[in-house]
């Protein structure tokens, strides 16, 4: 199972990511929970300077703008 | 996420329909990926869209001319210069913007706001402030990610002052406007409207700097100890560069247009209706309470940079003094009110004021100088 953290104060893009990540994930079939941090702090502790930004497993794989789909995939299927 | 929008019951079989066809659509649009990614198509592509661009620009203004003839309304008349004006600038500074937007997009694919740190973080005072400023032209940008931005620079290491330059610069010298400007206005305007911004983000950065204000931020943000990031590096070849100017045309086209549009509204109002003689003596050089006056207006105004360039556009066609409309423009666009909402859960009121006060009085400077030098 892997955790997945999109993290972003809830703007629009920060929104459309969550939902990318979820449909993503059922579309690969990959065992994910999904956690949105809105937190400033929370945020700023990931060391991310721009969102929305994911975090898999521990580890920052994106910050600033809709990641790209292809992207996506890469990063969980990981 | 539910497909939501194909469960739903109040939907017609017909809006089903194009559902499913989009759908089609974009499954056959991911199968023809290779074809997509060639450069070659791009390249055909962009030739095409640049030919068809011009063809249609040049026929803008013989458009509108002839679109005012088919009207009852005499010749000349304030309404019939009103109408001219919107049916003319509507499509120009539209198509403007999409030029200007996907040549941005396409830059801004070279610059990151993890990058702009990296090169602040080592950076003093002074250096640091002209470096800040000529980032924030570049680096993609957008209000709601001031906070996280701010954060991530303070404690980073970047000085305060630093990031206050940049922090003035990226929506100030917004370069939607200054494509616009250049396009509409003409080129000394643009170029005077780049060089005082970045001296204002420049200067009230370093005052702000001198200050020495660390203890007015918000105490989280003092404590923050920010985690190293490591992000792979982006491989973009050409054709990402190019689709991110796209991305760039959709969403920012597709976000300003109506902006756009009510500011060529007031501007063709102003263009028709306003008399030259009214206006150049509230706007004009001689009256010297009509900077000030810009700037306090312009305060809690709130407007994309892109709306306010037609309104420009009018009122120096009607002889306002260009100082004037200059700070009147970048009051509207750089202190804005719901920029300092978020920005207050990192700086206290007290660094807000100081930061509205500094850039304020830093434009206060340009107006004058400006209408000093060139009326």
């Amino acid at each position: 199972m892997k955790q997945v953290k999109v993290l972003g104060p809830g703007c629009a893009r920060c929104k459309t990511t969550e939902e990318m990540v979820r449909a993503e994930a059922v579309r690969l079939g990959v065992d994910v929970s999904v956690e949105k941090i809105t937190d400033y702090e929370a945020i700023a502790q990931f060391g991310i300077v721009s969102t929305p930004g994911i975090v898999i497993d521990g580890k920052v794989v994106h910050s600033g703008g809709l990641p790209k789909a292809d992207d996506l995939r890469r990063w969980l299927q990981a | 996420m539910r497909a939501r929008a194909v469960r739903s019951p109040t939907l017609r079989p017909g809006s089903r329909r194009v559902i499913a066809l989009g759908r089609k659509l974009h499954v056959m649009a991911s199968q023809a990926h290779p074809l997509k990614r060639s450069p070659g198509m791009w390249l055909g592509g962009i030739a095409i869209a640049l030919i068809l661009w011009f063809a249609l620009y040049w026929q803008l203004q013989p458009f509108a001319r002839w679109a005012v003839a088919q009207m009852q309304a005499p010749q000349g008349s304030a309404f019939a210069s009103s109408v001219e004006f919107f049916l003319y600038d509507t499509p120009k500074v539209l198509m403007l913007l999409t030029l200007v937007v996907f040549a941005m997009g396409v830059v801004r694919s070279f610059f990151s706001p993890e990058r702009t740190r990296a090169i602040l973080a080592g950076k003093r005072e002074g250096l640091g402030n002209i470096a800040a400023a000529g980032l924030g032209v570049f680096t993609p940008f957008c209000s709601c990610s001031a906070v996280p931005l701010f954060v991530g620079f303070v404690s980073a290491g970047v000085p305060l002052g630093v990031t206050f330059s940049f922090l003035i610069a990226a929506p100030m010298i917004n370069e939607v406007a200054l494509g616009l400007l250049f396009a509409l206005v003409g080129w000394r305007v643009a170029l005077t409207y780049l060089a005082f911004g970045l001296i204002i983000a420049i200067v009230s950065g370093w005052v702000i700097g001198r200050l020495h204000l660390e203890g007015w931020l918000e105490e989280w943000v003092q404590n923050i100890r920010a985690g190293d990031v490591d992000l792979q590096p982006e491989n973009m070849s050409w054709v990402d560069r190019l689709e991110a100017g796209l991305d760039a045309v959709k969403e920012i086209v597709g976000k300003v247009w109506y902006w756009i549009i009510a500011g060529i509204a007031v501007g063709a109002f102003i263009h028709g209706y306003v008399p030259a003689a009214l206006l150049s003596r509230i706007m004009g050089a001689d009256a010297w309470w009509s900077v000030p006056a810009a700037v306090l207006i312009g305060i809690p105004m709130y407007s994309n940079a892109a709306g306010v360039i037609p309104i420009v556009e009018a009122l120096l066609g009607k002889g306002a003094a260009v100082g004037t409309v200059l700070a009147f423009m970048m009051s509207v666009i750089a202190l804005s009110l719901p920029e300092m909402i978020i920005l207050r859960k990192v700086l206290s009121m007290k660094l807000i004021a100081v930061f509205v006060t500094v850039v304020a009085c830093g434009i206060l400077a340009v107006g004058f100088l400006f209408n000093a030098l060139f009326s």
